[in-house]
């Protein structure tokens, strides 16, 4: 009889603790916490949830992908389609994981494209988009519908890019409602990665500064990318992410960078507000090299 | 035995419920949250989650220099108003939108790029009648301006 009391009251436990994990892994991308509706059901659950409810729910967002192509069009960077993953790539993708991650790569390749005006390419690649995505069982994510808008939008940059840019992050989100946090984390780690690799693939040396200063400005989301990464730490595919990205983590901390107090002034016309403020990037010849060295070892592993 | 399919059916209740919470906030994002944005380019991220008041949720967020943003937070009307912070990564105060009467959208720019965290709190009620805490879904919205034209 005492063994089945303990049993209970472990399986009570485990339960409690699953009711707990559900709660974490339904946040944001990574929430490491959360609180949801409360069923009275004993004072073991109650205390629990009082526990959960007091932490704070903590959030993760990277770039998109079309932001970081932004970025880097503007900080002088040439189109050249040689750095895209070929489409024909996509018959190699069969598990989850690589097909997670080459959907964000390819979701990046098609960002980079889009800037540039690369009209065809973008058709492509969101073609190979949704053969991953009907893999990944997102079959509502790019539907027929986004391909149509995309034909019909043919020659309005913007709306090119609005349709873009929803649909690459939704995937993310409807994997989150499919309660496939990890996956979605994936996705994103394939769009960062593909994200840095064009960026260092681009960027010729140190004397490209504004693009230097841009590639060297990815170490602050590396962060967030890691947290998420580690938020879903059980998931082995993540935790093997986390691992094979090391190198970079290592090479972008071998980077000096000194930063200055931000001070916020405000607009009383626009109402825009500046945060002004310097960073001042110290980066070798050497050390942008392992940086370039190490994402395309990081990148070459995620195509192959 | 009785006990234990209670249990196991009391998790996958839970588990149900927490995932049709997140459809239902990110709905709330899609459709009252990201016309605020408007005309700045959303960053197609719905970081969406329900609160109840009195509670908090951080994002963190990597900001670029160069770059125009507008970060945009609703709340569901039974919610108290949402007070939101702009905190750098050493959680020095850079905005709040208490000063500007609860103000849901705040447009900026950076010198340098920054790791902020945009800090946001279902105020309390203190003023109602009933006892019962209310409870909603809230939505953090980002966008950026395309000016590369």
């Amino acid at each position: 009889m005492r063994v089945n009391l303990l049993n209970l009251r472990a399986l009570r436990l485990v339960a409690i603790a699953g009711f707990a994990s559900i709660l974490v892994s339904c946040g944001s991308e990574g929430g490491n916490s959360d609180s949801e509706d409360s069923l009275s059901v004993n004072n073991d659950q109650l205390q629990k949830e009082k526990i959960v409810k007091e932490a704070k729910k903590v959030m993760f967002s990277l770039p998109s992908p079309i932001e970081t192509s932004m970025l880097i069009k503007r900080a002088g960077a040439q189109y050249n389609e040689e750095f895209l993953n070929p489409v024909g790539n996509i018959s190699k993708y069969t598990t989850n994981k690589s097909m997670a991650l080459a959907m964000g790569v390819y979701g990046a390749d098609l960002s980079y494209a889009s800037i540039f005006e690369q009209t065809q390419t973008v058709m492509k690649y969101m073609s190979a988009s949704k053969k991953l995505a009907d893999g990944l069982g997102l079959l509502s994510t790019i539907d027929n519908s986004i391909v149509k808008r995309l034909e019909n939008n043919v020659n309005d940059r913007d709306s090119i890019i609005r349709i873009i840019s929803e649909t690459f992050m939704n995937s993310n989100s409807s994997l989150k409602e499919d309660n496939r946090p990890a996956l979605a984390a994936i996705i994103l780690a394939g769009g960062w990665i593909e994200g840095l690799y064009i960026a260092t693939s681009v960027t010729k040396s140190t004397k490209d500064k504004e693009l230097i200063e841009r590639i060297v400005d990815q170490r602050l989301s590396f962060n967030d990318l890691q947290k998420l990464l580690e938020s879903n730490n059980d998931n082995p595919d993540c935790a093997q992410i986390l691992n094979d990205m090391a190198p970079v983590r290592t090479a972008f901390e071998a980077i000096q960078v000194q930063t200055s107090e931000i001070v916020p002034v405000t607009d009383k016309e626009s109402k825009i507000t500046t945060l002004s403020g310097t960073s001042k990037i110290q980066i070798t010849e050497a050390q942008f090299k392992k940086l370039k060295e190490e994402t395309i070892k990081l990148r070459t592993a995620i195509i192959k | 035995m009785k006990r234990v399919w209670s249990i196991i059916f009391l998790v996958s209740a839970l588990a149900l419920a927490s995932t049709s919470t997140f459809a239902q906030c990110k709905n709330f994002a899609k459709n009252t949250c990201k016309p605020q944005l408007d005309p700045y380019i959303h960053d197609g991220i719905y970081n969406a989650t329900e609160l109840s008041e009195g509670e908090s949720a951080e994002l963190f967020k990597t900001f670029y220099s160069g770059q125009e943003y507008r970060i945009a937070i609703c709340g569901d009307a039974s919610l108290p108003p949402i007070e939101f912070q702009i905190l750098d990564a050493d959680r020095n105060v850079l905005f709040s939108n208490k000063e500007a009467n609860y103000a849901k959208v705040w447009d900026f720019k950076l010198e340098a790029s920054q790791q902020l965290i945009v800090s946001i709190q279902v105020t309390t009620n203190d003023d109602k009648v009933s006892d019962q805490v209310a409870r909603g879904c809230v939505a953090v919205l980002i966008g950026f301006l395309n000016t590369d034209k």
